[in-house]
């Protein structure tokens, strides 16, 4: 079973893409759900967690997996 | 949420590379829930056209700028040939602009970079305030249909208005 509620795959974006597609996805979201996303860009990583400093969201989870950068954000 | 609850440019540039940091700043700083207002003035006035197509690079007089082939084997692509061009022949030979233009087109494409008029899409679908300065309109000659739907055309102080309060807002001058 997945342990997300969506998923968005961000390969191949470069800044601020993955960022402003997160945002787009979220926003659509229900509080309390699981967004996965996944990216190439090297910078999403401190990225994303500085997007949800500033937005209140959850940073669940943030690894590699596969040669991709794998995140997992819980809406609050 | 602590810090910074808008964001207020004033944006001045109006080349293809300068098109960028004010859009992604811009469409940036709203996914991170703050508000932003975009002045833009002078030359920045080029960003808000429909037409977005007279947006060029300009690589006379700008040594800083590498100039890398977006195109070829890898070899090819890795030479920077700024260095090896004079200035003065970046200046005068004609197209030169127009080659350099073209070449950051495709560099952006090779990069997953957006267009500029796809960050400008996404500033307007989060809701970010443009203003165009009317005195520069007038000066350049422009009419008020020649630039985008949802722009508002105001002075200097509507822009400090928007600023507003120092202590919760960012400004940036671009």
């Amino acid at each position: 079973m997945a342990d997300f509620d969506q998923e968005l795959d961000a390969s191949g974006l470069n800044c601020p893409l993955p960022i402003l597609r997160t945002k787009k996805t979220i926003t659509k979201m229900e509080a309390g759900q699981v967004l996965r996303v996944i990216a190439t860009d090297p910078g999403s990583v401190k990225d994303i967690e500085a997007f949800c400093n500033q937005t209140g969201n959850e940073l669940v989870s943030s690894g590699e997996e596969g040669g991709k950068f794998v995140f997992m954000i819980k809406k609050s | 949420m602590a810090g910074t609850e808008k964001v207020a440019m004033i944006c001045t540039k109006g080349t293809l590379d300068w098109a960028y940091p004010p859009f992604i700043l811009g469409s940036t700083a709203v996914a991170l829930d703050k508000e932003v207002s975009m002045f833009f003035t002078f030359y920045g006035l080029n960003l808000l056209l429909k037409d977005t197509s007279k947006l060029r690079v300009s690589p006379a007089g700008n040594p800083g700028m590498p100039m890398k082939l977006p195109y070829g084997p890898e070899w090819l692509r890795k030479i920077d040939w700024a260095p090896k061009l004079p200035n003065l022949f970046m200046n005068n030979m004609p197209g030169f602009e127009w080659a350099a233009s073209k070449m950051m087109l495709q560099s952006t494409k090779n990069h997953g970079v957006a267009s500029v008029e796809e960050l400008r899409e996404m500033c307007q679908e989060f809701e970010v305030k443009f203003l165009a300065c009317q005195m520069t309109v007038e000066l350049f000659g422009y009419e008020h249909s020649d630039f985008i739907d949802g722009v508002e055309f105001v002075g200097a102080s509507t822009f400090f208005d928007e600023a507003g309060d120092a202590s919760k807002t960012m400004t940036l001058y671009l």
